[in-house]
């Protein structure tokens, strides 16, 4: 270990000797440390050795690609953004065509369609996942059973296989046009996919938004002015059914008064075809079914362990108080399992917006499919492409972090 | 308590016997209560009681038929599992299974050179069982068998190597549980060891290694291992040297231990910030250096506490290995998927049949390793307690 040869031994010490190099007096030079010891030296050293090794794989990176890519003859630079893409996308919200459309608005309809799978999914999977997390700490034992074996399930296997099941398996294995699944609401289920009656915007629905923006605008206002009235004096506001007024009863007469306007397209179900409707094609519904019940499975363990989180303490507290359960849960349990299930809840919605890309193997047309599938494979701009793609997923993770990072700060404990 | 009553009789009466407690009211004790309080207490549990019951009854009387009761177990061909006048209720196929069986396994990994990938599935088993059983002797050997000695005997014996007589196996033969396992044993055995030491880069002091860490880790987690995937299988080509062109399996190799080590690194950070700083300021008191402090002093402790989270990335790790296909790779779950459309088999619950094959395949698998996590996280909690 090269212990210095100064150093005080333990044994046969006498009390008058002093360690050497605290005879230096002030002002003296302190004892000579050679580079090699120095810890700030080898710092040095080691960071400048780390950077040129760096430095070196980049290089070699670059000028490898370099050599490759005009051995191919690949063009590098972002000029396929502009060209006429020449395919046909099969799920697109805005407009797209093959004939006129251009890689770029490939793109966005990959982006978009990405969006739409993740923000839908994580909507259904935090309803599913706070509803099974809660029912796997139930007190009823056939419900706490069910709920524990739906995450021991879907958590071992892998989402890939999931996908490719309620795809291949299921919906692919639904009844023909012909012999389709009549839902309620005029909704038609077969192996193309739902069928569900399209809402059509007639004249003064606008006012009716307008009424639920107003609603909801109101009713954080009460909210507010409610909690401070009683902080101030006490008095308890009928908040619920006040905002139950505005949020549903105002609207809907608002809805009635216009003179409901909102017509709908039904699907009229035809021999060999459904006509009119709004059709969920079979890669979206397995999509969104994969990603829903797998990432549920994981956010019930996260609101699981956040309730747990709580000591029982607070709760038999709250119940000395004189506070009825349900209050005991929205004043006292809630806000600090919020604490807990928050951070891991984030990344399970970075998680869910992740994966997916595994739209690639059920045919969903998402940024992975369209944009490092069809696009990567006609133009050959590896670089580039794998590049955009990945600078998306990472742009969505960051801003993703970053709000709940900000929500988070927001409910974190306050310490004094 | 005999005697009951007081001896003085100017005192006036004091009870002196302790009265027996009385028996809780019966519909509080005993099963009846048990069930009333834990099946049907109260409205909603009653009714949720009811749907579950009932949801039961709909859903595992079926599987349980599927599966078992109108399953076919022997046969050659889809004859045997198509609907027909003989069998009108066909369940799953598992003749299907039983006649791919070995392609499941190795793929199309020659017939005569098979025991070779039965050899490694034996020393893997041997490293596993060492590794993991706490109570085997010199489990210091075991790690420099499963660590150093199994990847170099297991890279000879499956590429093969002419000088020892093993006939060369290109990689584009492999497949089916095969690629599953060497893909998740390479990921696990680089993943730990380049997770630490960006673990170690993240929490450094030097600024040039953090920004490293921070970048790689960050970065690697703020993306979708298909793009890492992608980004292995279509750029890493462009960027070695021409004269050395990877193959498929070791372009996917490369993407998942680099994904996996990013994710290891921020489990090992979370056990290196768990530790009091107390451990570090005593070992740097002792006079140890950063490599002493961190091999005898922080890593053993700060990795035992998260051997159930390293555990848990591992199944992650093991379940993203069904993305390798993306780069063209036969794994386990691909194999099921050639399989199963092949028409030699193409029966109605062939489908069905395969999935479920891989399901409880997947689920052993990952059953056992969170299993295996959840016991040690009740040793350590037990030895907290002391």
């Amino acid at each position: 270990m090269g212990q210095e040869a100064q150093f005080v031994g333990p044994d046969g010490v006498g009390p008058d000797m002093v360690d050497p190099r605290l005879l230096n007096a002030p002002g003296s030079l302190p004892a000579k440390v050679s580079p090699w010891r120095d810890p700030r030296w080898r710092s040095y050293a080691f960071q400048a050795v780390l950077m040129a090794v760096i430095g070196f794989l980049v290089y070699e990176a670059f000028s490898n690609a370099t050599e490759n890519l005009q051995r191919q003859k690949i063009a590098s630079g972002f000029g396929f953004w502009d060209t006429n893409s020449g395919f046909p996308i099969s799920f697109s919200i805005q407009h797209y065509s093959e004939a006129t459309s251009t890689y770029g608005d490939a793109f966005w309809v990959g982006m978009v369609n990405t969006l739409l799978v993740a923000a839908v999914g994580i909507v259904l999977a935090t309803l599913l996942g706070f509803t099974v997390g809660v029912a796997r700490i139930s007190k009823n034992v056939l419900v706490a059973f069910v709920a524990r074996w739906y995450v021991e399930i879907l958590r071992n296997m892998p989402l890939l296989l999931q996908l490719l099941f309620w795809y291949n398996a299921v919906l692919k294995a639904l009844p023909g046009v012909r012999d389709s699944i009549k839902l309620p609401f005029n909704s038609f289920l077969n192996n193309r996919g739902l069928t569900t009656p399209r809402p059509i915007p007639e004249d003064g629905l606008g006012w009716v938004g307008l009424c639920l923006v107003l609603g909801l605008v109101l009713t954080i206002a009460v909210r507010i002015w409610a909690k401070r009235r009683q902080e101030a004096t006490g008095q308890i506001a009928p908040v619920g059914w006040i905002s139950l007024f505005l949020l549903v009863i105002m609207p809907s007469l608002a809805f009635v008064i216009a003179g409901k306007p909102l017509g709908f397209d039904v699907p009229q179900g035809g021999r060999f075809n459904i006509v009119g409707g709004l059709v969920f094609q079979p890669e979206f519904l397995a999509l969104l079914f994969g990603l829903v019940l797998y990432t549920a499975a994981y956010i019930a363990e996260v609101v699981r362990a956040g309730i747990m989180a709580v000591s029982h303490g607070q709760t038999e507290a709250a119940y000395a108080l004189g506070l009825q359960p349900n209050i005991t849960s929205k004043l006292i349990v809630i806000p600090q399992a919020m604490r807990v299930i928050i951070p891991p809840l984030t990344s399970q919605y970075l998680n869910l917006t992740k994966n997916s890309s595994l739209a690639v193997f059920v045919g969903y047309p998402d940024l992975a499919n369209v944009f490092t599938g069809t696009v990567l494979n006609q133009t050959g701009q590896a670089i580039e492409v794998v590049g955009i793609t990945m600078l998306v997923y990472l742009s969505i993770s960051l801003t993703t972090s970053f709000i709940m990072n900000w929500y988070n700060r927001r409910v974190a404990l306050i310490e004094r | 308590m005999s005697k009951s009553v007081s001896s003085n009789p100017d005192q006036p009466f004091v009870q002196h016997v302790v009265i027996e407690p009385s028996r809780p009211p019966a519909n509080l004790v005993g099963p009846v209560a048990w069930i009333r309080e834990h099946l049907f207490g109260g409205v909603f549990n009653t009714s949720a009681t009811i749907l579950i019951v009932l949801f039961l009854a709909w859903v595992v009387p079926p599987f349980l038929e599927f599966v078992i009761f109108d399953a076919v177990w022997v046969g050659t061909d889809r004859e045997a599992c198509i609907f027909n006048d003989a069998h009108p209720i066909v369940g799953a196929c598992w003749a299907f299974i039983k006649d791919r069986f070995t392609f499941f396994n190795y793929g199309t990994y020659p017939i005569p050179e098979r025991w070779r990938v039965d050899v490694f599935f034996g020393l893997l088993a041997i490293a596993i069982i060492w590794m993991l059983k706490l109570s085997l002797p010199r489990r210091d050997l075991g790690a420099i068998y499963s660590f150093i000695i199994l990847p170099v005997i297991s890279y000879y014996l499956l590429i093969g190597s002419p000088v020892l007589g093993l006939p060369i196996v290109t990689t584009n033969l492999w497949g089916g549980l095969l690629v599953t396992v060497v893909v998740s044993a390479v990921g696990i055995v680089v993943s730990l060891p380049l997770g630490i030491l960006l673990a170690l880069g993240r929490r450094s002091t030097m600024p040039a290694a953090q920004v490293f860490s921070v970048a790689f880790i960050e970065f690697v987690r703020g993306v979708p291992l298909i793009t890492v995937l992608f980004m292995a299988s279509v750029m890493l080509p462009l960027f070695v040297p021409r004269e050395f062109e990877p193959d498929k399996l070791l372009r996917a190799l490369v993407g998942v231990a680099l994904f996996a080590s990013a994710y290891m690194a921020e489990v090992v950070r979370a056990g290196l910030q768990a530790l009091p700083k107390g451990q570090y300021e005593g070992a740097m008191a002792l006079g140890l250096s950063y490599g002493q402090m961190m091999r005898l002093i922080i890593l053993p402790q700060a990795l035992k506490v998260t051997i159930p989270n390293i555990v848990s990335n591992y199944i992650g790790l093991f379940k993203d290995t069904t993305l390798v296909v993306i780069v063209g790779l036969f794994d386990f779950l691909r194999t099921i998927e050639t399989a199963r459309i092949d028409p030699i088999w193409a029966a109605p619950t062939v489908s069905p049949t395969g999935y479920v094959y891989a399901a409880i395949f997947y689920f052993i698998f990952c059953f056992a390793m969170s299993s295996y996590a959840r016991t040690i996280e009740q040793r350590l909690s037990k030895a907290d307690k002391r």
